[in-house]
């Protein structure tokens, strides 16, 4: 198992692209939530990419000096921790294929095994579901594809929203079908990708809850998109960002 | 120049995916469906176990194919049956038009198989005045139609019995006046009793081939198998070379799973083995006996160690019916024989990258597909090795293989990527601020026809991390 592993002290923040460029607030939570549990956390500025866009399009040679490039930067750190199962999985399940003739697959290997997705992070390696938040809302979870059937996590997103003060949580109808992301697929196939989220949309909306959150931003943006299109009462917001938000009184040192 | 599969397939697919009254019979077909699956599966003491199980015997069964397949046709054989190896769908169907021809067969009823729909069985046979008879009552109505089946297992699961009313109506008796379903199939028995026992010859598929016992078994809940196979003076079985398993006593744990992700039940209303013709002293049974092997790619697609496992599937239909694309899409917009997402990993061996590529992009990759096949195919991780494929024998657009390029420099440097992320952002700031979202200016137009634009913030996070604003 991955995580069976010495308990780091520091982490290393991998900010997927995407995030880093359209949604900076989501890494800012989650170093946020990684601080107030006890962990330094540092950001190496050299990283970029993780590969994705490109491996799923096909394009492995393209995708392969990139997943180089983030072993590299990363090869050095006790833990690396992610706002995105999805860019965990292409760490964990494809670079020990994608690295299999390279010079570094050894150590794609090692920076594969300790590289994890927040919420697996926050369970499974430092063994905590209580992180002092509060979020007076209502709450319906998305379970994000690959967080779910290539990383298996099924409880520990909802250990964690369950350990919130105030948070009521809804569940929805088929939580575990894709919301039609994709990456690349939304752009290649617009009415399909579209058309699925207008059906995790009406699961949503069925739920009543005011938020739907999930363990990958990208899904959160796409139904966002879909959401805002439809003039949908309810918000997205990602884990970590309710796992940030605390009482006047929980903020005060 | 006529539409690529490609085209024709992204056509279909924006009609059928925003047509809701597909997507209501599709939705309400599926959940019954998946309650019965769920039902099914608690059924079975260890699921996961059963699985495992089934991959084992499938993996050895592929791994050696050559063996099998001699061992069940020296079988065969021995009971007076007759086995022919076909290598590709013209020299499968040019065998059964001949032995029919010179048979004097003028009319064939036909038990389900995808296998022939595979090889176009049914025009071939016609062509030559010869009358072809579906007999599965989903069949039968798609037959009617004029059209493939829609589903492996379920072939007329997008039509509600108001539509097969009308087309019965329409084709076999106006005075149909009920769209009870109760009603409707005895109308179509009446009919099809009687082509039963005007055939001369009878075509199934097979689920199985098993290596030992030298027998073919079917699983079928109408009874039309069973009459298909029996009645008719001639038998014809038409089935994929990986349809092979190695020993009888593999059966109590492959149709169990297969009924069970098939349709939820326990075992099929109908489990039939079959061994060869008629044998002296026994009371029924076709005079005559022959199994027509297929190969049409499947020993190309044996070569592929990479992709081998494909060739373990027992058409079963759980990954069709899982897949949220194929609940959107419906099955005809595929425009292949096996549609979802198995019909994505096999059609562009079977027919060809180039053409049918586009099917293995048309999967958000979600991997539900993976985690409900009954013989642990990762059909998800499949769909990617296609990708490559297509890539490396450069059927891609030159655009795309530049853009990617273009990419990997900047991936390469990180200066590159946030200069390159920040004048995105800030361009399209600029042409949003100018009211140009959705325009033919917009880079982001695809993404903005069905979604409100992404957020543009300002700074990006590393931008913030570096000022010592990454916690606030």
């Amino acid at each position: 198992m991955p995580h069976q592993m010495l308990v780091p002290r520091k982490v290393s923040l991998f900010v997927p692209c995407f995030v880093d460029q359209l949604l900076p607030e989501v890494a800012v939570d989650t170093v946020k939530v990684l601080r107030r549990v006890g962990y330094a956390v540092e950001f190496p500025e050299d990283q970029t990419c993780c590969g994705q866009p490109a491996f799923n399009t096909g394009y492995w040679n393209e995708a392969r000096p990139c997943a180089e490039h983030f072993v590299r930067v990363f090869k050095h750190a006790e833990a690396v921790v992610c706002p995105s199962g999805s860019c965990v999985t292409m760490v964990r399940t494809f670079y020990p294929e994608l690295l299999a003739a390279s010079p570094l697959r050894e150590d794609a290997i090692a920076v594969a095994s300790r590289t994890f997705e927040l919420s697996e992070f926050l369970v499974k390696v430092a063994a905590v579901t209580q992180v002092g938040a509060t979020f007076p809302h209502s709450v319906t979870y998305h379970a994000s594809c690959h967080g779910l059937r290539e990383l298996h996590l099924r409880d520990e997103p909802l250990q964690l929203l369950r350990q919130v003060d105030g948070l009521k949580l809804i569940e929805m109808v088929r939580s575990d079908e894709c919301c039609g992301f994709g990456g690349t697929f939304a752009a290649k196939f617009p009415d399909i990708s579209s058309a699925m989220g207008d059906s995790k949309a009406e699961s949503v909306a069925a739920s009543g809850a005011e938020f739907v959150t999930a363990t990958d931003p990208s899904c959160l943006l796409h139904l966002q998109g879909i959401l805002s299109k439809r003039h949908a009462p309810t918000r997205t917001i990602y884990l970590a960002s309710i796992l940030a938000q605390q009482s006047l009184a929980q903020e005060k040192p | 120049m006529s539409q690529t599969a490609a085209q024709r397939f992204l056509q279909d697919a924006a009609l059928k995916s925003a047509d809701l009254v597909h997507r209501e019979i599709i939705q309400r077909g599926m959940d019954s469906y998946d309650s019965a699956h769920l039902k099914g599966r608690a059924r079975i003491k260890d699921w996961e176990a059963a699985r495992q199980k089934c991959q084992e015997i499938k993996r050895e069964a592929i791994n050696h194919l050559d063996r099998y397949l001699l061992q069940f046709e020296e079988k065969v054989i021995s009971r007076g049956g007759h086995v022919f190896w076909a290598a590709n769908a013209e020299e499968a169907c040019t065998y059964v038009k001949n032995l029919a021809t010179r048979l004097g067969v003028r009319t064939v009823v036909k038990s389900k198989s995808m296998v022939t729909e595979e090889i176009h069985l049914s025009p071939a046979l016609e062509k030559v005045g010869i009358k072809v008879w579906e007999t599965d009552l989903g069949e039968f109505i798609v037959q009617l139609r004029d059209e493939p089946p829609y589903h492996i297992v379920t072939p007329a699961m997008h039509l509600n019995r108001g539509q097969i009313a009308k087309l019965f109506r329409e084709k076999l008796d106006p005075g149909i006046e009920s769209d009870d379903p109760v009603d409707l199939m005895a109308a179509a028995r009446r009919i099809l009793r009687q082509a039963f026992f005007a055939a001369e010859m009878g075509i199934s598929g097979a689920n199985f081939l098993v290596a030992d016992a030298g027998v073919v078994a079917i699983s079928t809940n109408e009874g039309n198998g069973r009459l298909c196979t029996s009645v008719p003076r001639i038998h014809v079985v038409v089935t994929g070379i990986e349809k092979i398993i190695p020993r009888l006593e593999d059966l109590a744990v492959l149709w169990p799973v297969l009924a069970t992700s098939g349709t939820g039940q326990g075992i099929t209303t109908y489990s039939t083995l079959i061994g060869g013709p008629r044998q002296p002293g026994e009371v029924d049974g076709p005079e005559e006996f022959h199994v027509v092997l297929v190969d049409n790619g499947r020993s190309q697609l044996l070569a592929d160690a990479e992709q081998r496992e494909v060739l373990h599937c027992i058409r079963c239909g759980a990954c069709l019916n899982i897949c949220p694309v194929f609940r959107h899409v419906g099955g005809h917009t595929y425009g292949t024989t096996y549609p979802g997402p198995i019909g994505s990993v096999l059609t562009p061996h079977l027919a060809g990258i180039k053409e049918f590529k586009h099917l293995s992009y048309a999967s958000s990759l979600c991997g539900a597909c993976s985690s409900v096949c009954p013989v642990k195919i990762d059909l998800a991780h499949h769909l990617l090795q296609n990708r490559r494929n297509a890539t490396v024998a450069r059927t891609t657009k030159s655009s795309e293989r530049l853009m990617f390029r273009a990419w990997r420099y900047a991936m390469l440097h990180p200066r590159m990527y946030a200069l390159g992320g920040w004048s995105m952002r800030k361009a399209l700031r600029m042409i949003y601020s100018l009211g140009l979202a959705g325009s033919i200016l917009d880079p982001m137009r695809v993404w903005n026809r069905h979604r409100s634009p992404v957020p543009l913030p300002s700074e990006s996070f590393r931008a913030r991390w570096r000022k010592g604003r990454g916690a606030n």
